[in-house]
């Protein structure tokens, strides 16, 4: 980004002075009023700046959490307490916290479906979707350790059951659990490490991933609805014809969005902060206890998925096993989807058949996972819907590997629905 | 006096890819050593190993076919009075479990590798800590068809996964968990008092 001599400058003498020394007003420029982004956006393109938006939340309500919060085992309970009922608006930024981590997922799931219907991770943007894969990945972890950290009951076994599939591992499993404990058990010294990744590590690791994901976007540009590469047809100012620049148009549009997220997301902080039990688990607000195990135990419902997946496999290695891979194949999906034809709306009708019983069968396992776990059939059910999991990635490599697939024409342009 | 390099127009490339190569690979074992003390920061600390002292356990009031919990090393200790019923339905339910003959020695002493998986053997004692993830299990001790079993004759249920167990721990077949319950070592200082951590004199 060194600035050429014609480059673009700031009028004003002070602004143009620092530009020469460091080009930062060319570079927030060049990548907002002179990033062209296509014009034919739909709803489903909010929720990557609505992701930003929180977690800049999850940050800013983060630190003032943390000037209150004591990450003991014997005070870290008593201190969600303290900043629930005595520090002064404590229990809205502790619910801007909770509510924020779960829609960051509720956003996420949206902006990675998203990927899928418009084929968002395919050629040239295969690192775009790994990196957004990564933070994925990142945002799990971070939000585990954000879990534990109130030590209630849930916060305790949900810690014990997720490092025990650790345990898995042959032959060094069960060292590997104790080095990630500190101790036989979880304990005050593993809620204090998780303090310390929870608000340094991860966020700093997340910011960088961040960074990158917008880096690789970018550089090949925004996919669309049409799944058109509008770099393809330019003008005689050598801009697309189909784009237009992010700044006024997308922010502008996004900020539309921001207003109608921040109308629920209040919704949900003042008058349903624990989400009837979703956000904020009721076993939660009891102290931790080593001794007995709450009568329901699951995670927070953005992981019941995989831990559907998880507790249909009658062995504890298959089990784990089947839980990476269920995340890992994601990583692949870039070389498993061989078709050319990217958006939805022009490719085979049994993709789109197949996209909405793999998002069907998602939604399904999270609702089994979350639920009572002692019906006998709900076993039988998530099994079934495991293997319907993966088969999806089987049959789009080998509808897309085979050329069964058959797909619509792809116009040149894209369209616009006025 | 001249400076070495004007004897030398040429770069020798084979030395200065063995200084590279040297130079990368000193400074990443001084990376990985440097690294060391951060990765073992993280095991059990001093304090957290101590804590790990034996605990003398007072079992008289445990009724018949009743199950007292008591603590050591903060992890649960089931024990359990079992009866004669309870007993007689152990050797039965062989065929449906993982490891009936307790031959993985990591789960027991060898003072307890018997039926019953104990020294005395109406008397369990037993870390309550499901082999799957590392719930606790719950005792359901009387022998009554339950939701999750039909046929069950007492013993140990997960509430997290659904494993099972009998009433000396051990698993059954078709559960998430791979092993029978841990038993602790153990003796008895008299009838009514039980050393947990250590093992009976003469036991190794």
């Amino acid at each position: 980004m060194a600035a050429a001599p014609d480059a673009w400058k700031p009028k004003n003498k002070a602004l143009a002075w620092i530009e020469d020394r460091l080009p930062i007003f060319g570079f927030m420029r060049e990548h907002t009023v002179e990033y062209y982004a296509p014009k034919n956006f739909n709803f489903m393109y909010f929720f990557g700046s609505l992701a930003l938006l929180l977690l800049v939340n999850q940050i800013v309500t983060g630190i003032f959490l943390a000037m209150n919060f004591n990450p003991t085992s014997a005070g870290a309970f008593a201190s969600i307490e303290y900043i629930m009922r005595d520090v002064e608006w404590g229990w809205l930024i502790r619910y801007m916290h909770v509510t924020g981590a779960s829609l960051l997922f509720v956003v996420i799931y949206l902006h990675m479906f998203r990927a899928l219907m418009y084929g968002s991770y395919k050629q040239p943007r295969e690192l775009l979707w790994v990196i957004g894969m990564l933070i994925y990945l990142a945002l799990m972890a971070e939000a585990f350790m954000g879990y534990v950290l109130p030590w209630g009951q849930m916060s305790f076994w949900g810690a014990k059951v997720i490092i025990s599939l650790f345990g898995a591992v042959p032959v060094i499993g069960n060292k590997l659990v104790e080095w990630i404990m500190g101790d036989f058990l979880p304990s005050g010294a593993t809620l204090n490490r998780f303090f310390a990744l929870h608000v340094i590590a991860l966020p700093l690791v997340l910011l960088l991933l961040v960074v990158l994901h917008l880096g690789a976007l970018h550089t090949s540009g925004s996919n669309n609805p049409d799944g058109i590469e509008i770099k393809q047809h330019k003008g005689a100012d050598g801009k697309p014809l189909d784009g237009i620049p992010f700044h006024p148009y997308y922010t502008v549009k996004d900020l539309v969005g921001v207003g109608f997220f921040l109308l629920l997301a209040a919704f949900i902080i003042f008058f349903q902060p624990t989400f009837f039990g979703l956000f904020l688990e009721h076993d939660n607000y009891v102290p931790a206890n080593p001794l007995v195990t709450p009568a329901a135990i699951h995670p927070v419902w953005y992981f019941t998925p995989f831990y559907a997946m998880l507790r249909s496999v009658p062995s504890k290695g298959l089990g784990v096993i089947t839980l990476f891979a269920a995340i890992a194949v994601l990583f692949f999906l870039p070389w498993i989807d061989r078709g050319k034809v990217k958006a939805m709306r022009y490719r085979g009708a049994s993709y789109k058949i197949a996209l909405a019983i793999f998002a069907l069968t998602f939604i399904w396992l999270g609702k089994i996972g979350i639920g009572e776990s002692t019906w006998i059939g709900d076993t039988y059910i998530a099994r079934a819907l495991t293997a319907v999991y993966f088969v999806f990635f089987l049959f789009l490599w080998a509808y897309t590997y085979f050329g069964w697939e058959r797909t619509k024409p792809v116009p040149e342009r894209v369209t616009m629905h006025e | 006096m001249t400076h070495p390099d004007e004897n030398h127009d040429e770069v020798d490339h084979d030395r200065r890819r063995f200084l590279t190569v040297t130079t990368a690979v000193v400074g990443g074992a001084g990376v990985v050593i440097a690294a060391l003390p951060f990765i073992e920061s993280w095991e059990p600390s001093a304090r957290a190993l101590a804590a790990g002292a034996p605990v003398t356990i007072d079992i008289s009031k445990v009724e018949s076919g009743q199950m007292v919990r008591f603590a050591w090393r903060k992890l649960p200790i089931f024990v359990v009075n079992r009866t004669k019923e309870q007993l007689a339905d152990l050797p039965g339910l062989d065929p449906r479990l993982r490891d009936p003959e307790c031959k993985e020695t990591s789960q027991q002493p060898a003072y307890c590798q018997n039926t019953w998986r104990s020294i005395k053997p109406e008397w369990l004692v037993m870390i309550g800590i499901c082999t799957h993830l590392g719930c606790v299990p719950d005792y359901y001790g009387q022998i009554k068809p339950e939701p999750f079993d039909p046929e069950w004759k007492g013993g140990f249920f997960c509430p997290c996964h659904k494993s099972r167990y009998d009433v000396a721990g051990r698993v059954f077949d078709g559960v998430p968990a791979p092993l029978n319950m841990v038993i602790p070592p153990y003796h008895y200082i008299d009838d009514v008092h039980v050393r947990i951590g250590v093992n009976p004199k003469g036991a190794a």
